[in-house]
């Protein structure tokens, strides 16, 4: 064991319809970004570096549900949140509340460092981002079209939702019985991203990104922003999640994972294991997770995960279902 | 077994030379907050109705950084956040507030009114007259002290972490002398009831300068709030410190997965995990143990058991 390891995410629970054209784009994403990331840990650059690099890189591409391609909210617009853990010295930020900074993560990364704080939001983040010169842009760059329909499809499923409790009648779409947030998985689009490295100094760290529930309401923050839910890391490991935020939240999933290695001595295969199979109750969520020996870990108990990772040994995978 | 309850209104450098008309209010609030919460858990009320109500209490009360009273951010403001949970995991958190009188009352809706668990700033103001909650202009909370509180901290060029931080000399005796009470404490509660349900309740004004949207850890599950089947742990004392120790949920996680009591875990993380001046908690596990340790000077807090323990204080017992 040993040696530098990454494993990244694009969001746990996909529409086992997604056309292959669209499986076949996430897997050239994931592909991308992963490469970038190694590339990265080639030329010796710590993990908090590239955590970071990474998640920008899929934050500005608007497949996945985070920066550029977010999920809306109720009122049509985006809300990011993201948040960064370097796991020596356990040193975090993070940001919510989004709504013109270009590249969440990095305005967390930038909490982190550069602020006495470790969360900061709304108004006063983006104040914060102005005073510290990072690109924004209007909120509009960040809404795509396709996630305007999706925000449409999401307003009528839920009203039919809620006044007939019988998503078979709804539209073709909603006909999808798969479900996670209450919502069809085709509308749901949890494609939460996120980044877990461990370098080859044997340094942990993680970030996670996302625009969080379709059709949320506007000033709810979900699980990627949470240091000990969605995002953690330490000197032991680090972890990244997506699913259902609440679920998350409620099992401070990413804690748990370090928190089973630490406080019972289990492994990182066998944490992650018991993690999700254990402490999501009825959640469905997914995690990727490092440790300092340069294992890397992954799983989700809802259908699909958008994921990749590779190893210093030379082992690659990019990975839906 | 039985029912417990603690509570506290704050952890941190708390001067032994407190004058008494900056500590005796606060005691008095403690002792009657306790009485209330005993009161009500006798009437066999749930847990989570009790921490609720206790913390109401606690946020009206303009000695504590809670509701009004609550610290003031950079600009002058309050910005408020509060976070609920049970037993069963259910949670709701709110951040950002500034015109809600009962942040925890909101906090509370939000997790059985909402499909979400956490709502902040204007969308959390939003729900708060969906709601028709107490909302008042924001002056309501400002109090005189507060207002004196942040123009030192100004003047220092400090973000004031809710008790001092260790500083020049000079500074500090300045400050001991000119303004002993410069420190206001976040408040919680932590109860179980006779059926064995427990439940945690924080609330907090945040640090005195904060810079505007900032976010401490009492709204984050898992930090200064957390309960489950085993405990229910409120905390209190340097936010980001808390953040990073993930301090309410590990001592849940040291009885679950080393098989601590209550006393050992809460005991383990404040004088383990957590560095020297910067944690306190209050703790109850469903079995009906209490438990109040910190790792700074003092910590305002009471206590009281079924079988007729109870406890007031400040500093460290004898």
């Amino acid at each position: 064991m040993g040696g530098w390891a990454i494993a990244i995410h694009g969001g746990a629970g996909v529409d086992p319809n997604l056309p292959s054209q669209r499986q076949e784009q996430a897997k050239q994403l994931l592909t991308r970004c992963l490469n970038l990331g190694i590339s990265a840990l080639r030329s010796s650059l710590p993990a908090i570096d590239v955590v970071e690099l990474v998640v920008r890189e899929l934050e500005s591409d608007p497949f996945f549900n985070s920066g550029r391609g977010s999920a809306l909210t109720e009122k049509g617009t985006v809300e990011m949140e993201a948040s960064i853990m370097d796991g020596a010295g356990r040193r975090c930020g993070a940001v919510s509340g989004i709504t013109t900074v270009k590249n969440p993560v990095s305005l967390a990364r930038l909490v982190m460092d550069k602020s006495p704080h470790s969360y900061l939001a709304f108004s006063g983040a983006e104040e914060f981002a102005h005073q510290q010169g990072v690109e924004t842009v209007n909120n509009e760059y960040f809404i795509t079209e396709d996630n305007v329909g999706m925000l449409k499809l999401a307003k009528e499923a839920k009203s039919i939702l809620y006044d007939y409790r019988v998503p078979e009648t709804c539209s073709a779409v909603v006909e999808n019985q798969w479900q996670m947030n209450g919502m069809p998985l085709a509308l749901y689009a949890p494609e939460t991203v996120g980044c877990v490295v461990v370098d080859s100094e044997g340094r942990c760290a993680a970030a996670t990104s996302t625009g969080g529930l379709m059709n949320k309401m506007t000033g709810r923050i979900g699980d990627s922003p949470l240091i000990g839910s969605g995002t953690y890391a330490c000197d032991v490991c680090a972890v990244s999640c997506t699913g259902e935020g609440e679920a998350i939240i409620r099992s401070t999933l990413a804690r748990d994972v370090a928190a089973v290695m630490e406080y019972k001595g289990l492994g990182l295969q066998e944490a992650v294991e018991y993690v999700v199979t254990e402490r999501l109750d009825q959640g469905k969520a997914g995690l990727i997770a490092v440790s300092r020996n340069g294992e890397v870990a992954c799983r989700f108990n809802c259908v699909g995960m958008f994921r990749g990772y590779a190893t210093e040994d030379g082992s690659m995978e990019v990975r839906i279902w | 077994m039985g029912w417990a309850i603690a509570l506290h209104g704050g952890a941190g450098d708390i001067p032994l030379t407190l004058p008494p008309e900056r500590r005796e209010p606060r005691e008095a609030a403690l002792r009657r907050c306790l009485e209330i919460g005993v009161a009500a858990l006798k009437a066999g009320q749930p847990s989570l109705d009790v921490v609720e109500l206790v913390v109401r209490e606690l946020e009206n009360c303009p000695h504590f950084n809670a509701g009004k009273g609550s610290v003031l951010a950079s600009n002058g403001t309050v910005e408020m956040e509060a976070c609920i949970m049970d037993g069963t995991k259910k949670c709701g958190a709110v951040s950002g507030l500034t015109t809600v009188v009962n942040p925890i009352s909101l906090a509370r809706l939000v997790m059985e009114k909402t499909p979400h668990i956490y709502l902040a700033f204007d969308g959390a103001e939003a729900f708060a007259r969906e709601q028709g909650v107490e909302t008042v202009d924001r002056s309501h909370f400002v109090t005189l002290e507060n207002v004196e509180r942040l123009t030192q901290a100004k003047e220092a060029n400090r973000v004031q972490i809710d008790y001092t931080q260790p500083m020049p000399k000079e500074l500090a005796k300045q400050t001991i002398v000119v303004d002993g009470d410069s420190k206001v404490g976040t408040v919680g509660c932590v109860a179980v009831d006779k059926n064995g349900n427990i439940a945690t309740a924080t609330s907090t004004g945040g640090l005195v300068n904060k810079m505007v949207g900032r976010i401490g850890d009492t709204p984050i599950i898992g930090a200064g709030t957390y309960a489950n089947s085993l405990c229910a742990v409120s905390a209190t004392g340097k936010g980001e410190s808390i953040i990073r120790n993930t301090v309410a949920r590990d001592v849940a996680a040291l009885m679950e997965y080393k098989g601590l009591s209550l006393k050992e875990a809460a005991a383990y993380v404040v004088e383990e995990c957590a560095p020297e001046g910067t944690t306190g908690l209050v703790a109850v596990s469903a079995k009906g143990e209490v438990t109040m340790p910190f790792n700074t000077t003092g910590m305002f807090r009471a206590c009281a058991t079924e079988d007729g323990y109870t406890e007031i204080g400040i500093w460290p017992s004898v």
